[in-house]
């Protein structure tokens, strides 16, 4: 891939916390414009890591991670926020605000960065209704179901168009039928041109959609099936 | 600015008690403070109306030329130290004498008290040695027979006067700081209590300032009306104290402007440094 297409980069990231475990070693990787990728291992491989990595919610201990263009190595907090608006991220225990109407948690990530009212009505009811919600827009989080809040957690990040999607394990709260429908509207996501870092420990999703991914072990990048077919594995 | 004050507004109704708590808790400590600093201030002000007795009284030999005394009295009157000089003659002696001490007025009997000059020295120059140096001066003329200015009297009255400032101070910022302490502890509660709200905040891209702002008006509204809330506790206990103990002076307009002021102070800093650490994160 060209360079001028990377959206996000690792140069030997490693990331150790304090009391002395290390969450990552010396891993590099790089993904694409538009590109669906997906980390998978088991618990503590440090798939949670390189996502916050991502949107910088933790600095690396030595290397470097680029996003957008921005580096690890000098951002600055301001910038940090400012990559923020352009990132999209999503949770498995999907973060709401518990005491405000889907709509209202939608429009939070706008009003945040000064988008005015007027901007803000049309594009929560749009993106609340391109995740399937716009019946549900004044529904209160207690009131939907678990893949409804999912919905409105995607809405939330999508609604500032941006250029990468950062999910974490955002099914595994789900049953099964969630789970899908929740995968189909990422991969719609992606299919419009939104690049996905998606994190899971479920192996048949990964097999099935074909989708590049990237296997962590012990925080080790173990493989990436860019450069090598996926095998056969059990975890 | 509309949405850092509707946020505050969210804030408040989505845990009302725990708003209500941070006024009262502002309110109440502003209270004892201010309580304190009241009794104090009292303290104060019946030490001032004491050291306005503080008086030197030189006495003139008997028999001295009035033209003298006179010329004394303003060369006295221009002593950078003295507010006033009084001339008093035998007669207004004996008369103020037999007013003062009533069961002896007719013990006294006229050029029984001599002449003296009594003076009064400006606030803030009725310590011991001002008051000395000023009887030394007074001493050094030839027809002052005696000076008295009730020595050990001053001193003890200074030393109690040192000894209430220096408690005045300690307990004060002692006071003060317990104050501190609980209004901190209250507002770091609100504001764990919106811990979650401030991570999805800074997920969602908001700057620093933009998180802080609802917080800090937060903290400054408590603190205002925590502290307008102690002025009013303080002026009901006054006129109780008034009512039932004795004339309790209330604080002039600015203090208690400084003590409304302090709790909004107090607010202000109070959620700062709690929505600092909790911005502390990268």
């Amino acid at each position: 891939m060209s360079s001028n297409q990377t959206i996000v980069k690792f140069t030997s990231v490693t990331k150790s916390w304090l009391r002395g475990s290390g969450a990552l070693q010396k891993v590099s990787f790089a993904a694409a414009k538009g590109e669906f990728v997906f980390l998978t291992g088991p618990s503590g491989a440090g798939k949670s890591t390189i996502l916050k990595l991502c949107y910088m919610d933790e600095l690396p201990s030595s290397g470097e991670v680029r996003v957008s263009g921005l580096s690890s190595i000098n951002a600055k907090r301001t910038e940090i926020s400012k990559l923020r608006r352009k990132l999209g991220i999503v949770f498995q225990d999907f973060r709401l605000l518990e005491d405000r109407t889907a709509w209202a948690n939608v429009a939070f990530a706008l009003e945040v960065t000064g988008t005015q009212p007027r901007a803000i009505a049309a594009r929560v009811q749009k993106v609340l209704e391109r995740v399937g919600l716009g019946p549900k827009m004044q529904a209160m989080p207690t009131e939907l179901s678990g893949g409804e809040q999912q919905r409105v957690a995607i809405a939330r990040a999508l609604v500032n168009d941006p250029f990468v999607l950062l999910a974490d394990e955002p099914t595994g709260n789900l049953d099964d039928r969630a789970s899908r429908a929740v995968f189909q509207l990422l991969r719609d996501i992606n299919t419009s041109g939104t690049a996905v870092m998606m994190a899971t420990h479920d192996l048949d999703l990964v097999r099935t959609s074909g989708f590049r991914s990237l296997e962590l072990n012990k925080g080790a990048l173990v493989y990436d099936s860019a450069e090598a077919p996926l095998p056969e594995r059990e975890h | 600015m509309r949405l850092a004050l509707r946020e505050v507004w969210t804030a408040f109704r989505r845990a009302p008690g725990l708003g209500v708590l941070s006024v009262f808790t502002v309110a109440f400590s502003l209270f004892a403070v201010g309580l304190f600093g009241l009794v104090a201030y009292n303290t104060r002000l019946a030490l001032e109306r004491l050291e306005e007795r503080v008086e030197i009284r030189a006495y003139v030999t008997e028999g001295t030329e009035t033209d003298a005394v006179a010329a004394a009295v303003g060369d006295v009157r221009a002593f950078p130290e003295v507010a006033s000089v009084t001339y008093v003659s035998p007669d207004d002696a004996l008369k103020k004498a037999r007013v003062e001490m009533t069961e002896f007025k007719d013990v006294f009997e006229p050029e029984f008290l001599p002449a003296s000059m009594e003076v009064r020295l400006k606030p803030g120059m009725r310590d011991p040695e001002t008051v000395r140096v000023v009887a030394k001066r007074l001493n050094g003329y030839p027809f002052v027979d005696d000076v008295r200015y009730g020595e050990e009297w001053v001193k003890k009255f200074y030393s109690v006067r040192r000894a209430a400032t220096a408690a005045g101070i300690v307990l004060g910022i002692a006071f003060a700081f317990a104050a501190m302490i609980i209004i901190g502890s209250t507002i770091r509660t609100s504001v764990l209590a919106r811990a979650r709200e401030i991570g999805i905040m800074r997920l969602v891209g908001a700057t620093d300032s933009f998180i802080r702002a609802p917080f800090l008006i937060d903290g400054v509204l408590k603190g205002l009306i925590g502290g307008t809330m102690a002025v009013a506790l303080m002026w009901v206990t006054r006129a109780a104290l008034t009512a039932t103990v004795f004339a309790f002076q209330f604080f002039p307009t600015p203090i208690l402007l400084l003590c409304v002021l302090v709790g909004g102070v107090i607010g202000l800093l109070g959620s700062a440094v709690s929505v600092g650490r909790q911005l502390k994160r990268v």
